[in-house]
């Protein structure tokens, strides 16, 4: 459903993302990993069109993103920057009405639907009884919920994700992560996040998606990809692969020493 | 996709943590309006009881009542209030754009371009002084204008307006200096405007500005959802389908409407902008549903309420109503914000 082709952007002199082809499946759940600086926000960002390419296409459902109007293409793909967290005082209803914003038109009102469709957002992320509380009396775990319920709440087809889970501690990452398993099991939500932890990343995702120095690198499910050359090839670390219950999962050991890799 | 909805039942909505005191902040803020403007007509020099003044406003017989009160006591108000209007809500939805509680009209430059513009006039070309408000609000029309253009770099920031804004700033303020250095013997002529106020404004004055006021005014009620979207951050507006750079100068077009309008004839007065949104953000939050219409009333208060003080209680001596801002306005603001309870105040 989404396809970029030959996509290119120099952010500067060391950094650019170089010719990327990739094609998302409706109703994966993709994560992209690297090291700090690989790309990964950057490639999500120009798939969003938060950045303009300076060569190569984005086709969403075979039209190009770049020719949509704004709200159309807000109505179909929704995204999550990193951690969301300036003082807004809004109550968790006031934010996820938010996400009603690109199928109501200017100036228009709200109708019973959009009402529905935020009444469902709440429920679904848990957070009917958050409704009327502000969000900086929420909990960093709450507060990532109610701004995902409002990408919830703009019914995408993609839900894009920059690092959801960082800055939360550990029962709150998998709350959102089981989370978005949901909306992508019960929903139908095709997910792309970019996530920092590789196990959670193997855990939850269809297809892993590793990039380096501006290229993907690997791209298949997590069995596929964890493996000891990997991590040496891009992270430059030893590490030891397991797997139990059909979750693959990495210890990390030590640094590789550097050589003819990178 | 599956798309069905399964609503669940409908949860009661609980009422809103603010609505109480937007609700009586608001209510507040109009009698307070209301009864400072019907004071500012009782007191002065001379002073009249709430007949006298009742008397004077409704029967066109000429008393002395009647020259005072509506000749010039009742335009000197209603110009206070549009003035403190003006202003507050330029420096509310500048707030929004920016994000920063503490920008200002200052901030894109509508001070210092006006400021230079009329000083030129009244020291370079005094024969020219009627044009005065005229080159005031081009002055600071122009000046935000440079400034954003300069801070045009395939998209714009609130960081970059805000750096760019403080170097225009600095050279039009350098112009300034050497102006007033060059015709030091004529200094004189200008300051009481650079210092802000809206002494001997009558109803000529009320007249210029009031019909401009109230457009002004009322597109910024149309302005607020733009502001609001715009608090999500860029990225997120943009995400949410909005376009951020088309709002973002229509909005600051906006404000410099706005604060050249007040400018352009109570010359330099600072401080409304700035204080009267972030006491009232203190007090009901920061949506600016509530805060931009509580903002207008706020500085509509504090220009009609500290023009009546200026003129009244150094009597025979009249301070300009832009000194006494500062004067005051400066410490009772660092009182609030030591006091301060609010999301503002809890958060930074």
């Amino acid at each position: 459903m989404l396809k970029t082709t030959n996509l290119q952007f120099q952010h500067s002199s060391s950094f650019e993302i170089d010719a990327i082809d990739l094609t998302i499946e409706k109703g994966e759940i993709i994560s992209l990993i690297g090291p700090n600086g690989s790309g990964k926000s950057t490639l999500l960002r120009l798939i969003a069109r938060l950045l303009k390419p300076d060569a190569g296409t984005v086709l969403l459902e075979g039209q190009s993103i770049h020719s949509m109007e704004r709200k159309k293409l807000a109505q179909q793909l929704a995204m999550l920057p990193q951690m969301n967290d300036h003082q807004l005082d809004l109550t968790v209803g006031e934010l996820i009405e938010f996400g009603r914003s690109p199928h109501v038109k200017s100036y228009g009102r709200m109708g019973e639907e959009d009402y529905d469709i935020i009444e469902w957002a709440l429920e679904v992320t848990n957070l009917t009884h958050y409704r009327d509380r502000v969000l900086p009396s929420l909990s960093g775990g709450e507060r990532q919920r109610a701004w995902i319920a409002m990408a919830v709440a703009q019914r995408p087809k993609v839900l894009f994700l920059d690092e959801p889970t960082t800055y939360l501690d550990i029962s709150h990452q998998l709350e959102v992560m089981e989370l978005v398993k949901e909306l992508n099991e019960q929903f139908g939500m095709t997910i792309v996040m970019v996530l920092h932890d590789i196990n959670q990343a193997a855990r939850y995702s269809d297809r892993l998606i590793v990039m380096k120095k501006g290229k993907i690198q690997y791209d298949g499910t997590p069995q596929c990809v964890l493996c000891r050359e990997m991590f040496q090839n891009i992270f430059e670390i030893d590490a030891s692969i397991y797997e139990e219950a059909g979750t693959t999962f990495f210890t990390p050991s030590k640094m590789t020493a550097r050589c003819a890799f990178t | 996709m599956d798309l069905s909805v399964p609503v669940a039942t409908k949860h009661k909505r609980h009422e809103h943590p603010y609505a109480t005191k937007r609700k009586w902040t608001i209510i507040s803020l109009v009698t307070i309006l209301i009864a400072g403007g019907i004071m500012s007509l009782m007191i002065g020099p001379v002073s009249f009881s709430i007949s006298e003044v009742w008397q004077s406003l409704i029967s066109e017989e000429d008393t002395l009542a009647r020259r005072i009160v509506w000749e010039l006591r009742v335009p000197r108000m209603l110009i206070g209030a549009i003035v403190g209007m003006c202003l507050a809500v330029a420096g509310a939805i500048l707030q929004g754009v920016m994000r920063n509680p503490l920008a200002d009209p200052g901030i894109i430059g509508v001070t210092s371009g006006a400021g230079l513009a009329a000083t030129f006039i009244m020291i370079v070309m005094p024969a020219y002084i009627a044009l005065l408000p005229f080159a005031a609000f081009m002055g600071a029309f122009i000046t935000a204008m440079i400034i954003y253009a300069m801070s045009w770099k395939s998209g714009t920031s609130p960081v970059r307006i805000i750096l760019v804004g403080v170097a225009i700033n600095a050279i039009l303020g350098a112009f300034l200096s050497a102006l007033m250095l060059l015709y030091s013997d004529r200094v004189q002529a200008a300051l009481p405007w650079l210092s802000g106020g809206i002494a001997g404004v009558g109803w000529v004055q009320f007249k210029m500005i009031a019909p401009y006021a109230t457009i002004a005014l009322i597109l910024s009620l149309f302005f607020i959802r733009h502001i609001r979207i715009l608090r999500l951050g860029d990225e997120m507006a943009q995400l949410l389908g909005h376009n951020v750079e088309r709002s973002r100068f229509l909005l600051i077009v906006l404000s410099t409407l706005l604060a050249g309008i007040a400018v352009s004839v109570a010359g330099l007065i600072g401080f409304v902008g700035l204080v009267a949104p972030h006491i009232l953000r203190m007090m009901i939050g920061g949506d600016y549903r509530y805060l931009l219409p509580a903002s207008a009333l706020g500085g509509g208060v504090l220009v009609v309420i500290a023009d009546m003080v200026a003129r009244t209680a150094f009597a025979p001596l009249e301070l300009p109503v832009g000194i006494l801002l500062a004067f005051l306005g400066g410490p009772f603001f660092l009182y609030i914000i030591q006091k301060g309870r609010g999301p503002i105040a809890q958060n930074n």
